[in-house]
């Protein structure tokens, strides 16, 4: 399974999932959301939801220089932090800015798809959804 | 609070000479748990008795609370001042990501003081302050100007935008500040203390950890509360219909005040209700930072340009139950589009919703009665219903354009000590009034409220729940607004959204706060509320405020409310009552 933006146009900008995302790690606040939520150049235009799309071979795994970031099992990337440099090629990678970073640890944050943020995403703009042929095929 | 909890760094920034410091000072928030408890310290500390609050020694306060950033509807952030509309204590609230930012960045509270001699606009991320060239924003409306920075700034998604517009700027009394666009430090003149420091917005953003005494028992709080949050009927009024929904219901029941509550029920209500906003316009909700509300409602309004066909504009328009009232009812516009219009008028100048609909709506009373004429308005004839000429004023109005508009410009209290019809100036302790002509206790709320604001105490309510029900003494009436508004200075100390207070009972606060290291029982906490407002209180007796001599517009006297009528001697003992408790407890 895998988090996806089911309906972006149906945010309201409240910015739950990234509180929940923080709490799901045992932090309060900001520092450890893995998704996040802007609005498309000011509010009255609505917001953009990034959450990593598990993308079929990640440009983030390929340029990763210590192999830290390797597609997973079950979709996504796992990071591992022990191999990290936190070089932040990753994140140049991803163009959606699906990559967040932290800045006490500086290293990049990475959703895991656990799916704890959509229980707190009250108007049904999050998902977990099934998506085939993920990353961790190889062809 | 906890020992390392970054809600005790208070920044403050001097714009005279450009500096800043962060202090701790968690001795403050132990005693007075943050927000307004906070900041009328803070206050007290920064603001030298009887100063001009248009002069550089009057202080911009902002203070959160430890609720911020840790659970739901805790979206607010209290501004403090002395406000250049009234004289006195200045207190306004705002969402939008001002509190989170905030509180994101490090911050229980932030100090402004002293004055710049150029226009600026700050940028505070994290730790950071940056002082920011804005003489090229000088003079724009207060959405270029944020759409501006936006480009200009760092922080997408984690940043508040406050600022002003040219209301603002040319120091009209009521000038609101804006936040990410709809969002408002409305009332009592924050905009202009900004204009008179030549400060045209500020950004902050940030993005931290909060500690919590234990993350277990913080979870299972925190989805209890959310629970609350998405399932209580309590919040759905403001989900759905938002806080327009009160426009079929005030008009029934006879407390909607129209055409300068010469009445109390508008015979079009319904054109300008919430079902009508929303079936015709509704385009779009929003909310504030960590609330899964919503409450926000967006128009989406479709003109035509007149000189071309097949040419249309579509504008993003906010809209709630005050601007429908002030700008719609109190003018006797029934026509959504020109209100709309109007309201998106007053949003560009930055200006207060509700007492620029009351300013106009006296204004028309006045040329009615012949006090004045278009030599004064400028060759502008008011007239109930037709929404164009208002929207002109609001251009005459900002820029001040002869005396008369200089007079509004200082709101009804003053317009109406030099034009007359002072009796019709519906302004409580100087403040315009809110929408409801409910009974004695929004009226009597309105004025003993300590920022004169129908959010103190919701006198309104009172009317509704208890005065429609029963009969009582204006002393029990007294005794009910002040135990509420005690109630309410600990819901804004903590801070959250006053449209929570269903869900933030005192039993589950007492709950809350032992996680964010507070140990406070019951007791503690009346006693905490019962000091935040004498502390409030005391505040505004050293400006020279005096129940008194406090003014009662005899239009509400005249006109029957969903209670019936009531007399000033009802009201007048309701605020003997006030000041003998006042006195009793040494607030003055």
């Amino acid at each position: 399974m895998r988090l996806a933006v089911l309906e972006t146009e149906r945010c309201v900008g409240c910015q739950c999932c990234m509180f929940a995302c923080s709490r799901r790690q045992d932090e309060a606040g900001l520092t450890k959301a893995c998704l996040a939520v802007k609005s498309v150049g000011g509010m009255r235009r609505g917001f953009t939801v990034i959450v990593c799309r598990t993308c079929d071979n990640p440009p983030c795994a390929k340029v990763c220089p210590t192999n830290a970031i390797e597609p997973g099992k079950e979709g996504g990337v796992c990071l591992d932090m022990k191999k990290c440099i936190g070089c932040g090629h990753c994140q140049d990678a991803c163009l959606i800015g699906a990559i967040l970073w932290d800045d006490t640890t500086n290293k990049p944050m990475i959703c895991m798809h656990c799916g704890y943020c959509v229980k707190f995403c009250p108007h049904k703009v999050l998902g977990l959804e099934k998506k085939e042929g993920v990353g961790h095929v190889k062809r | 609070m906890l020992k390392d909890d970054p809600l005790a760094n208070i920044l403050y920034i001097d714009l005279s000479n450009r500096t800043f410091m962060i202090k701790k000072r968690p001795e403050l928030f132990d005693k007075y748990i943050g927000g307004t408890g906070v900041a009328i310290q803070l206050l007290h500390e920064e603001c030298p008795t009887g100063c001009d609050p248009i002069g550089p020694e009057n202080p911009i306060i902002f203070a959160v609370g430890p609720l911020t950033s840790l659970f739901p509807l805790a979206s607010k952030t209290v501004a403090m001042f002395k406000s250049p509309h009234t004289g006195n204590l200045g207190e306004s609230h705002c969402g939008g990501r001002s509190a989170v930012a905030i509180r994101m960045a490090g911050y229980g509270a932030i100090v402004f003081k002293g004055a710049s001699d150029i226009p600026i606009y700050l940028s505070i991320h994290g730790n950071k302050v940056y002082f920011r060239d804005a003489s090229s924003l000088w003079g724009m409306g207060s959405s270029a100007t944020g759409r501006i920075i936006r480009e200009n700034e760092t922080g997408g998604g984690l940043r508040t935008i406050m600022r002003i517009g040219k209301a603002g700027e040319n120091l009209v009394s009521y000038a609101s500040v804006t936040t990410e666009t709809y969002r408002h430090f409305g009332r009592l003149g924050l905009g202009a203390v900004f204009g008179s420091k030549k400060l045209k917005a500020i950004a902050i953003s940030g993005k931290s950890s909060v500690p919590v005494a234990d993350t277990k028992l913080y979870r299972k709080m925190y989805e209890e509360i959310y629970q609350t949050a998405v399932e209580s009927p309590v919040m759905k009024k403001y989900h759905d219909l938002g806080t327009a929904e009160n426009i079929i219901a005030l008009n029934k029941f006879g407390g909607f005040p129209t055409r300068n509550l010469k009445e109390a029920t508008f015979e079009k209500a319904d054109a300008i209700s919430g079902e009508a906003f929303a079936a015709g316009y509704l385009g779009r909700r929003l909310a504030c930072s960590h609330c899964p509300v919503g409450c926000i409602h967006i128009a989406a309004f479709r003109e035509p340009y007149e000189d071309e066909p097949y040419y249309y504009k579509t504008s993003m328009i906010s809209y709630d139950y005050e601007p429908i009232y002030s700008l719609g009812s109190m003018l006797g516009i029934s026509d959504p589009e020109g209100i709309l219009k109007l309201m998106d008028s007053v949003e560009t100048w930055g200006m207060d919703a509700i007492s620029t609909g009351v300013v106009l709506a006296w204004a028309t009373e006045a040329q009615e009665q012949g006090l004045i004429s278009e030599k004064e308005t400028m060759g502008i004839k008011f007239s109930w219903g037709e929404p164009v000429p208002y929207t002109n004023a609001t251009r005459l109005i900002t820029e001040q354009s002869n005396e008369f508009y200089m007079a509004l410009a200082k709101g009804v209290e003053y317009a109406a000590s030099l034009y007359g019809n002072r009796d019709s100036a519906l302004a409580f302790g100087k403040n315009e009034m809110a929408g409801y002509h409910t009974g004695p206790g929004t009226h009597v709320g309105n004025l003993i409220g300590l920022r004169h604001s129908h959010l103190d105490n919701a006198g309104y309510s009172i009317d509704q729940k208890v005065l429609a029900q029963k009969q009582i003494s204006p002393e029990e009436l007294a005794d009910m607004l002040l135990g509420e508004e005690r109630w309410r200075q600990i819901l804004s100390s903590l801070v959250v959204c006053f449209f929570a207070r269903g869900i933030y009972t005192p039993d589950i606060v007492s709950k809350l706060l032992p996680l964010l290291g507070f140990e406070l029982k019951h007791e503690d906490i009346n006693r905490i509320g019962t000091e935040i407002y004498r502390e409030k209180y005391r505040f505004k007796t050293k400006e020279g405020f005096s129940i008194d001599e406090l003014r009662i517009p005899k239009r509400i006297f005249e006109i029957s409310s969903p209670v019936g009528k009531f007399d000033e001697t009802y009201i007048r003992r309701a605020l003997d009552r006030v000041k003998k408790i006042l006195e009793e407890q040494g607030a003055d």
